[in-house]
């Protein structure tokens, strides 16, 4: 293991350029040997596109990658061995089994037959997907599919694994063992990059970086984050969220609404916000089930760090 | 360069082969019903020409010629017509292309002076099947009459004697009867090649840009020369496999004769198969959709096949800048190479420039080929 490297993905300045979209720019972070760095944002915030580039499939305009050691834009065949990329889209073959695509990467990557049978049969059971061996991976479903993807991009021990949204269509099951795995690779000192659009799954990582536009807005821990953020956070329960949101947009001191399950999320500048809010509602003849004071989660971070930055597009 | 790497490309590509029966149906049938389309439907050989008669005298001596008519294979005799209007109605709407009108004097012109006279009516809108049917004519007629002429002499108390100044005696080699399918065939056998083995590597790297596999492809360290060898060999197989099928057909069922060596057979139709697999794989790395690639190899090698290669026409025969043209289609060596070992079983030495033109021609597209793909998004 690198361990004297102490950085497995250095990246510095990269940019990349379709036309007149800037798709990145600018961007710089660095991943240390077992963390879970996140890349958060909306579509089009240039996830993928960074991703794209630190596995070397896409060439940047400017900037600089280093992967445990290696400079990928000098070398990107020699780093290649080193990573691990799962596209967006399922990237396997459909009409080969689940054991002939792991066999295929084994021997794509070159590994020995027996370090990479037991991996195969230790990832596949971590996966739950013992039974499954023979099956064509065409008929997996969406979880097992991206979990074989897992499984087939760890067949050769990565040092860096790069996962670009890999939980999008996942179940919840097939998405707490994908993060299982994830966890253990940490333990094994695998640094991952990972892009979500999921907010409470950029939660479980080491570090998140928030991009938007092909910029890096924030880069810290999820805690770090949440204590930048200013002002306090309601939740209220209520039986009709779409009305309390319309009721309580637009109340001085109010700076966001975001409508969560039963009820909704209210950012405000100060916690004592929360007598004139509930008031608001009683006069608009909308129940309050509870309204507390909570932690704001990564979600409510981000919108309110766009508000706050008036940069809220981006699509 | 890891052999490894090779395998498991080709073991891969061999799945997805054996695992799609389109794409089986396309490489095993479709060979097939070329060559029996192709082998039937090409035939540059004139015979049955439909023939309409007007015999307005119904003598003896104008059915006697008739009857010649009907017994040539080069004639297929229509029901006879009543009138002149009637052979007219016939030549337009194309049920018969000669139409031989018998005058009502003509047994008495014979007897008279030997000077009988028929006439023939030509359809031209071909004008080659009208020579040709035209030549025919003259033959049965010329057959006739000189039967006519020796039973005159031999009435007279003459004896029977025939006279001919000059006798040529032409000895017709390689194709000894003649027969056009015997080198239209072989031409066929490319052409079936050319045009199936580009369509299995038009859609190879194509499939994988399609259903997103090659993203992650890219992003291993498999090397573009690895990628193309192991994508290339399992269809270089399948290849072969149908040109013995073609090559077979062609000797049995069509009953070429073969004359050359199996040996130099397979050394030639490998290295052709290389050329178009290698134009295959190359548009299909160019075009990135299955079914544009699919279109351009298609015209890229059908085309060039058809028209260029000395398959229907004559090289020779063509204007010198055509000519020159025809030094860059590929199948032009291939045509010379495999009519020449069907039909003259030539020796090695006899082929060599062709046979060379072709390896040279080969190691080129595999050049290219190797040097086309790279592994990158943008």
């Amino acid at each position: 293991m690198s361990a004297c490297a102490a950085v497995a993905i250095e990246v510095d300045g990269l940019e990349k350029r379709f036309g007149a979209l800037t798709a990145v720019a600018g961007l710089s972070f660095s991943v240390r040997p077992g963390e879970i760095f996140g890349l958060v944002g909306p579509d089009g915030a240039g996830k993928t596109t960074a991703m794209r580039m630190l596995a070397s499939v896409m060439r940047p305009d400017a900037g600089r990658i280093v992967i445990d050691g290696i400079d990928v834009l000098a070398s990107p065949e020699q780093a290649k061995s080193h990573i691990s990329y799962m596209p967006q889209r399922f990237g396997l073959y459909e009409d080969l089994t689940v054991d002939e695509n792991i066999r295929f990467y084994a021997d794509l990557f070159d590994v020995p037959a027996r370090v990479w049978q037991a991996r195969a049969e230790k990832l596949l059971a971590a996966a739950d997907m013992t039974p499954f061996r023979r099956r064509l991976a065409g008929q997996l479903s969406g979880g097992m599919k991206q979990k074989l993807g897992l499984a087939c991009s760890l067949v050769h021990t990565p040092k860096v694994l790069l996962l670009d949204e890999p939980t999008t269509g996942v179940d919840p099951l097939s998405r707490r063992e994908f993060w299982q795995i994830l966890y253990s690779l940490r333990s094994e000192g695998v640094a991952m990059l990972i892009s979500t659009a999921y907010l409470d799954e950029a939660e479980r990582c080491d570090r998140i970086a928030m991009l938007n536009a092909g910029t890096m807005m924030y880069c810290d821990t999820p805690a770090a984050l949440k204590e930048r953020m200013p002002g306090a956070m309601l939740e209220i329960i209520t039986p009709d969220p779409r009305a309390a949101h319309d009721a309580v947009r637009g109340l001085p001191g109010v700076r966001g609404v975001l409508m969560v399950g039963t009820g909704i999320h209210v950012h405000v500048d100060s916690g004592e916000r929360r007598t004139q809010i509930a008031a608001a509602l009683t006069a608009a003849g909308i129940g309050i089930e509870s309204l507390e004071e909570v932690a704001p989660s990564i979600e409510d971070l981000f919108l309110a760090l766009l508000e706050q930055d008036g940069a809220g597009e981006g699509g | 360069m890891k052999w490894r790497r090779i395998k498991a490309i080709v073991v891969k590509e061999s799945l997805q082969i054996v695992r799609d029966p389109r794409s089986l149906m396309i490489v095993l049938l479709i060979p097939l019903l070329q060559m029996f389309m192709l082998g039937y439907g090409v035939n540059l050989d004139v015979q049955h020409i439909p023939l309409c008669v007007h015999d307005r005298e119904g003598s003896q001596a104008s059915q006697g010629l008739l009857h010649q008519f009907a017994a040539s294979p080069y004639f297929s005799l229509q029901a006879p017509m009543g009138s002149d209007a009637e052979i007219r109605k016939s030549l337009d709407s194309g049920r018969c292309n000669l139409a031989i009108v018998i005058p009502a004097g003509f047994s008495k012109g014979l007897a008279d002076n030997g000077g009988g006279s028929v006439q023939a009516l030509l359809d031209a809108t071909d004008s080659n099947t009208a020579n040709i049917a035209a030549n025919y004519a003259r033959s049965v007629v010329a057959a006739y009459s000189a039967g006519v002429q020796m039973e005159f002499i031999r009435n007279r108390g003459g004896t029977v004697q025939t006279l001919t100044p000059v006798d040529m005696q032409a000895r017709v080699w390689f194709n000894e009867d003649l027969v056009s399918r015997n080198f239209i065939v072989p031409g066929i056998v490319a052409l079936v090649m050319a045009i199936v083995g580009a369509q299995l590597t038009s859609l190879t790297i194509a499939r994988e840009w399609e259903r997103g596999t090659m993203e992650l492809l890219i992003s291993t360290p498999v090397q573009p020369m690895e990628l193309m060898i192991g994508k290339l060999l399992p269809y270089f197989l399948v290849g072969m496999v149908d040109a013995s099928i073609c090559l077979a057909l062609a000797v049995f069922w069509f009953e070429v004769p073969f004359r050359g060596t199996l040996t130099a057979l397979f050394l030639t139709t490998g290295l052709f198969l290389t050329v178009v697999l290698c134009i295959g794989y190359y548009v299909s790395v160019a075009i990135r959709s299955q079914v544009g690639a699919s279109q351009v190899a298609l015209l890229l090698t059908m085309l060039p096949t058809t028209l260029l290669s000395g398959f229907t026409f004559p090289i020779d025969q063509m204007p010198p800048a055509v000519q020159a043209v025809t030094y860059i289609v590929s199948a032009r060596y291939y045509v010379t190479i495999i009519k020449a070992l069907f039909l003259k079983g030539s020796a090695w030495t006899a082929l060599l420039a062709p046979i060379l033109c072709l390896a040279l021609y080969a190691l080129v597209m595999v050049f290219f080929a190797s040097r086309a793909f790279r592994k990158t998004l943008d």
